[in-house]
């Protein structure tokens, strides 16, 4: 039994949005495996909750007109993997967040949560910034979409305004098409765990897959939040595919990040990570997108 | 001020029978689970989604019930482990591969691990170790060193597949 | 015969159906809500403890502060008691305290109608303290100017042994010694049985009934009586199922404030189920121990001079106490001898959640230390470590003065034969010597040594009672409990084989009740399939004797010439059968002239212990940029003696298993160094095995009969959880040159070593 002071729940977008306007102090509750799990813990207990669970209407992914890819902020992290847009077009999302926890919360565990509660740790993260994906809200006003490098204002707090609920997150054709990319968390275990370090990165070459004509590469647990390495991106761009390009990606992404110290982990050992992470997920890739290596 | 205690109506189908309760909004579906319907194969091991223990099938995928509104479950179809016997009280096969293959210890953890193989089974598709593995992943166990429920929930699946 | 034979468990299908009650399916719906509330602080004294705003939360019952608590100090391990008080586990504890000593400490509790309301209670109740400076390493506690945990421990000092074989000092003057020394250390883990204790008590009369989660029923009516200053036998304790132990519920956790809480409402039923989060910090863990070891070797490899000083955290109680480090200290040795061997163990308080028993007590951390330090000898001296090993390891005939145990087997050679046939070792180890590049991989083992039962430290006994039901089946009754490991099937295949019946006509009664099951001990120890298999053999023979000599009067055939086979009376003079159990035991109940029924009751007591050896090799991989071990191959082998059941056996082994590999890659609990507190007191923090973390696991057997023993066989709980961490430790030395003196190997570990050797 949670400690709920009230709970509403939604049954549309519009209604969610009043709820949220009525009740500005409730917190948003979409799978509940973070909400819960703080207010079982005492941080949240006695808290109002606005539960949208049940919107299905903000569920799946679909590739849209104009090519973008929609995926609805309810999906669930499993339903993700297992969406044939995604496989087709943006297969490393997908396997990124199959690196999610386990089964259950990857059942359970929501792209908008994940990204709405702010932690650098998300497992969709680095790949989604790393994708320059938008996030659309909704609130009184209609549809605000933000890039989501600048949803993310700081540890733990987004750009979530008074009355507005994340609906979608998008990425449009020209940030997927011609891509491939790779994802490594690198964890304690190897299931139910969160990330010391996760990288994506991925490439767009040639096509004589000679050189490197945009990399792009994105940290979570780098910074206090998710984080782009442009340093890193600019000293492979334009590059030949060789081994110099992946060992002066990983150096350059050494420029970019600011990880701590914490019980977790060390300043030193995450920046150790975050270099040979960069290098081995270049790699994949470029192999990924038939470069030779 | 003080607490109004909040109640819905949860109409929703639970190993087969149709059912309607009125829940306390509060309820965690293992609260309601357990103690609505004395569904006690559903055990709690750590309350936050860390182990498995709780798990059961929602519309035929693998949750966690102890981090799952009872409100949620309105319009769901669930299934615990109490469902999977036969009309006349028979094991279904995946219970007797856990007897045969010794998967079975202090068994706090078997039912959530035999719903995840339900759920395995009932995809109909051959898996390798490794990936029946990461589908098991969601449960801790600290008797079994997980070998023997691998082994059952493998065999099972090779039976049902026509290649054992 | 059933014996032998891997028949499926007595409670498999009620587990596998649901069925199968523990102690939470079995409380009632309308008990009242027990929660604990804990020190925030790591040393100090409660000044006042502030109830008013709690107490005004709707359905909050009772508040109970330590200012409230009676003053009995009580022991909480679960030995069995000593009646010589110089024996007797310390008594240290209260049931809520004013004194506390970590970060987690009992310092009230709350009764409330519902979880939430005693939730919300525990937040609203203010604590004001006096802070005291703490102290979190065991041997920092010893120095002087440390913070004194207990007045009457100077240095923190629980309890100091030492030993000597031979002459130390003399010995190491041989000339052309080598001298090797080493500090190696191993972290404070937590035993992760899937099912959290958990408790229901209510009152019947004048006496306080309790379900508990509980290996050892019987001792803790004992501690129950103790800490509530009441007699024993006013407490009456129910074990059903639970969902494992591995040590920690051999102890008293919160029976004893369950059972007080109770009291103080009436008697009506209370609950106390212990979160996760309480489990890591306010249970027991296993004890951490550094070990500082010297080794003065011949160049040819012969161990000369040995000497161990070991430091064991204790925590903030005495629990279990210096029975672990003692053992360890016991292991040292024995597994490998010398000419001269000297040991100093110390166990020492710290400001640390209390450490009791878990699987293995002591030979975990001992096995990491010597074996760590015994492959680093053979890399010292260029020697192959298993030929090292072979060279020093306890030799066959080997007799010790104090548990007057016999080495009668070549146990360690036997299990190590196995291990090498099954990795490919030799080939493995030529084939990973001298590797370059980032991802490289090793072969490892380790050798451990382990004693069954608690004699001649403690008691040893076993009661066992057996009921002939009309049928010709049999109910079995034993003190010792059935906690996940398969005792119940065990006994039963014992019984079923003294007596001579079918196994499946032996009903084995899985619940203890202390009003109403025989005394036991319970689990731990290893032992239950040792001890009780002695109350099993005894109670069955009586048992057919009487049934014999019922068949006597019903068929006139002296009771010498007969037998019971199976469920059958046979004549063995010529093999007829003359009539079933079935048919015995129905007229034996109901006949109008000669009713009987017939039971069967007694007790064991054992004064003997017998050694049980193994080993674990393991295959890595070590990804050196990453500073990650992957485990590729593991095996664990050991002798035991005859099996019972090999595959209950071989299950429990992977279970071991699996804990060794936890113990010696992730697992660690962490407490921050300001504060005290705990960082990762949840499964998502603390890293225990997923399915994904291991590779297949392998388990092999040497069976050797033990003489000692009433069915051949001996300890195997404990024994798999002791020799994997040492064995990924060397492989990992293997692959990459670097001995890493400090389980678990994680990568922060790795990420330091490796820098300072260069690797990255």
């Amino acid at each position: 039994m949670y400690d709920i002071n009230a709970l509403y729940e939604a049954n549309s977008v519009e209604q969610a949005v009043a709820l949220r306007l009525e009740h500005p102090k409730a917190k948003i509750i979409a799978g509940g495996s973070d909400v819960l799990v703080q207010m079982r813990e005492g941080k949240l207990a006695g808290s109002d909750l606005i539960s949208i669970y049940m919107l299905d209407e903000l569920r799946g992914v679909t590739l849209e007109g104009d090519g973008t890819i929609r995926i609805g902020s309810l999906t669930s992290f499993s339903h993700i993997t297992k969406s044939p847009v995604i496989q087709a077009h943006i297969n490393v999302l997908g396997e990124a967040v199959d690196m999610v926890g386990g089964p259950q919360v990857r059942n359970i565990g929501t792209i908008g949560g994940n990204t709405c509660n702010g932690v650098t740790s998300a497992d969709s993260a680095s790949t989604l910034m790393a994708y320059d994906a938008v996030i659309e809200l909704t609130g009184p006003g209609g549809k605000r979409l933000v890039p989501i490098q600048e949803f993310y204002l700081k540890a733990g707090v987004v750009d979530l305004r008074e009355g507005e609920i994340q609906t979608a997150i998008l990425i449009r054709r020209e940030s997927y098409e011609g891509y491939k990319g790779h994802y490594i968390k690198y964890a304690m275990r190897n299931a139910m765990d969160i990330a010391t370090t996760g990288c994506s990165a991925n490439v767009k070459l040639s096509e004589d897959k000679q050189t490197i004509l945009d990399a792009r590469i994105a940290y979570g647990v780098a910074g206090p939040v998710p984080m782009r390495a442009p340093s890193a991106e600019a000293a492979a761009k334009g590059q030949p595919v060789c081994a110099e390009t992946v060992a002066a990606f990983g150096k350059a992404a050494l420029d970019d990040v600011n990880p701590r110290t914490s019980w977790r982990a060390s300043r030193e050992l995450r920046l150790q990570l975050v270099e040979e992470l960069a290098k081995r997920c270049l790699t994949e890739a470029i192999q990924r997108s038939g470069g030779d290596l | 001020m003080e607490h109004q205690t909040q109640y819905k109506l949860v109409k929703c189908t639970i190993n087969g029978k149709k059912t309607e309760n009125m829940v306390d909004v509060r309820a965690s579906l293992t609260d309601m689970l357990r103690n609505d319907y004395r569904l006690t194969s559903v055990k709690k091991g750590c309350e936050v989604g860390e182990c498995g223990a709780c798990n059961v099938l929602i519309d035929g995928e693998c949750f966690n019930s102890c981090i799952y509104l009872a409100i949620w479950a309105d319009g769901k179809e669930i299934r615990t482990l109490e469902g999977l016997l036969g009309p006349n009280g028979e094991l279904s096969d995946i219970q007797q591969a856990f007897v045969d293959e010794t998967a079975v210890q202090c068994g706090f953890c078997t039912p959530g691990f035999i719903m995840t193989a339900v759920e395995i089974l009932e995809s109909g598709k051959e898996y390798t170790r490794d990936e029946l593995r990461k589908l098991l992943s969601g449960h801790l166990c600290r008797c079994t060193g997980y070998e023997n429920i691998l082994n059952a929930v493998e065999k099972t699946m090779k039976r049902r597949l026509g290649k054992a | 015969m059933s014996v032998g034979k891997s028949v499926a468990r007595v409670d498999a299908i009620d587990k596998v159906t649901g069925r199968a009650r523990y102690t939470d399916d079995l409380t009632d719906k309308g008990a009242l809500v027990a929660k604990v509330l804990h020190s925030t602080i790591a040393n100090g004294m409660v000044k006042s403890v502030d109830t008013s705003e709690a107490e005004k939360i709707k359905g909050v019952v009772k508040i109970v502060t330590c200012f409230d608590v009676p003053n009995y100090k009580f022991p909480t391990a679960g030995h069995p008691w000593s009646t010589d008080p110089h024996h007797q586990d310390v008594a240290d504890r209260l049931l809520l305290n004013r004194r506390v000593r970590y970060y987690g400490d009992d310092v009230a509790a709350v009764v409330a109608e519902n979880e939430v309301a005693a939730a919300q209670a525990l937040r609203a109740i203010r604590v004001e303290y006096e802070e005291y400076p703490f102290v979190l390493d065991q041997v920092e506690a010893m120095q002087e100017g440390a913070p004194l945990l207990h007045e009457e421990f100077p240095n923190n000092i629980l309890a100091h042994t030492g030993y000597e074989n031979g002459n130390y000092e003399e010995a190491l003057k041989e000339p052309g010694l080598i001298k090797f020394e080493g500090w190696y250390d191993t972290p404070t883990v937590q035993h992760c049985h899937i099912e959290n204790a958990i408790y229901e008590a209510h009152m019947e009369g004048d006496r306080i009934v309790i379900i508990a989660s509980t290996q050892i029923p019987h001792i803790i009516r004992r501690i129950v009586g103790q800490a509530l200053g009441i007699p024993w036998g006013k407490v009456r304790v129910i074990k059903p199922y639970i969902g494992g132990g591995f040590g920690n519920k051999q102890d008293a956790l919160y029976e004893p404030l369950c059972a007080y809480l109770c009291t103080q409402v009436g008697g009506r039923r209370v609950k106390l189920d212990v979160s996760r989060e309480e489990t890591f910090v306010s249970n027991r863990v296993r004890h951490a121990i550094r070990a500082h070891i010297t080794t003065y070797v011949r160049p040819d490899g012969t161990f000369v001079a040995r000497r161990l000083e070991s430091f064991s955290k204790q925590g903030a109680y005495a629990s279990h106490g210096h029975g672990i480090n003692a053992k360890a200290a016991g292991a040292f040795g024995q597994i490998y001898r010398s000419a001269a061997c000297k040991v100093d163990a110390y166990t020492v308080f710290t400001n640390t959640p209390a450490a009791g028993a878990m699987r293995g007590y002591g030979i975990p951390q001992i096995t990491f230390c010597i074996e760590s330090h015994v492959e680093d000898i053979a890399r010292g001296l260029n020697m192959d470590s298993l030929a090292l090993r072979r060279k020093n390891m306890m030799e066959v005939g080997y007799k010790d003065n104090f548990s007057k145990n016999e080495n009668y087997f070549d146990s360690l050679n036997q299990c190590i034969e196995k291990g090498l046939a099954y990795m490919d070792y030799e080939n493995k180890r030529r084939e990973y010597a001298n590797q370059t590049g980032p991802i490289r991989r090793g072969i490892g083992m380790a050798i451990f040594w382990y004693n069954t039962a608690v004699w001649p430290i403690a008691l040893e006994s076993s009661s066992c009672r057996m009921v002939l039901n009309q049928d010709g089946s049999v109910q079995l009754q034993m003190g010792e409990t059935e906690i996940g490991q398969g005792a119940d099937t065990a006994f039963a295949q014992m019984a079923a084989e003294t007596l001579g019946i079918p196994f499946e006509d032996v009903h084995v009664v899985s619940s203890q009740d202390t009003d109403i099951t025989p005394f036991g001990t319970g689990a731990y120890a290893s032992r239950q399939t040792y001890v009780g298999g002695f109350a099993i053999q005894q109670t069955a023979s009586m048992m057919k004797e009487r049934i014999l000599r019922y068949a006597h009067e019903l068929t006139r055939m002296p009771v010498c010439n007969l037998d019971l086979k199976n469920g059958v009376i046979l004549r063995t003079t010529d093999g007829r059968e003359l009539l079933t159990l079935a048919e015995l035991a129905t007229e034996a109940l109901y006949s109008l002239t000669n009713s009987q029924h017939i039971t069967s009751e007694s007790t064991y007591q054992i004064k003997t212990n017998a050694y049980s050896f193994g080993c674990s090799f393991a295959e890595v991989e070590v990804d050196i940029p990453l500073c990650k071990v992957r485990l590729l191959k593991i095996i664990n082998v050991h002798d035991c003696g005859r099996l019972i059941n090999p595959a209950l056996a071989e299950a429990q082994v992977h279970g071991g298993m699996s804990m060794a590999i936890g113990y010696g890659l992730s697992e660690q609990l962490l407490f921050d160094e300001k504060t005290g507190r705990p960082l990762n007191n949840n499964l998502l923090d603390y890293k225990l095995s997923t399915f994904m973390d291991h590779p297949d696991l392998q388990a092999e057997f040497v069976e050797n009969y033990e003489p000692t023993s009433a069915y051949g066989t001996k300890a195997l709980g404990e024994p798999p959880a002791c020799s994997g961490a040492p064995a990924i430790r060397n492989a990992v030395l293997q692959a990459t040159g670097v001995s890493i003196d400090r389980a678990p190997l994680t990568p922060h570990v790795l990420f330091e070593r490796f820098k300072e050797e260069g690797l990255i």
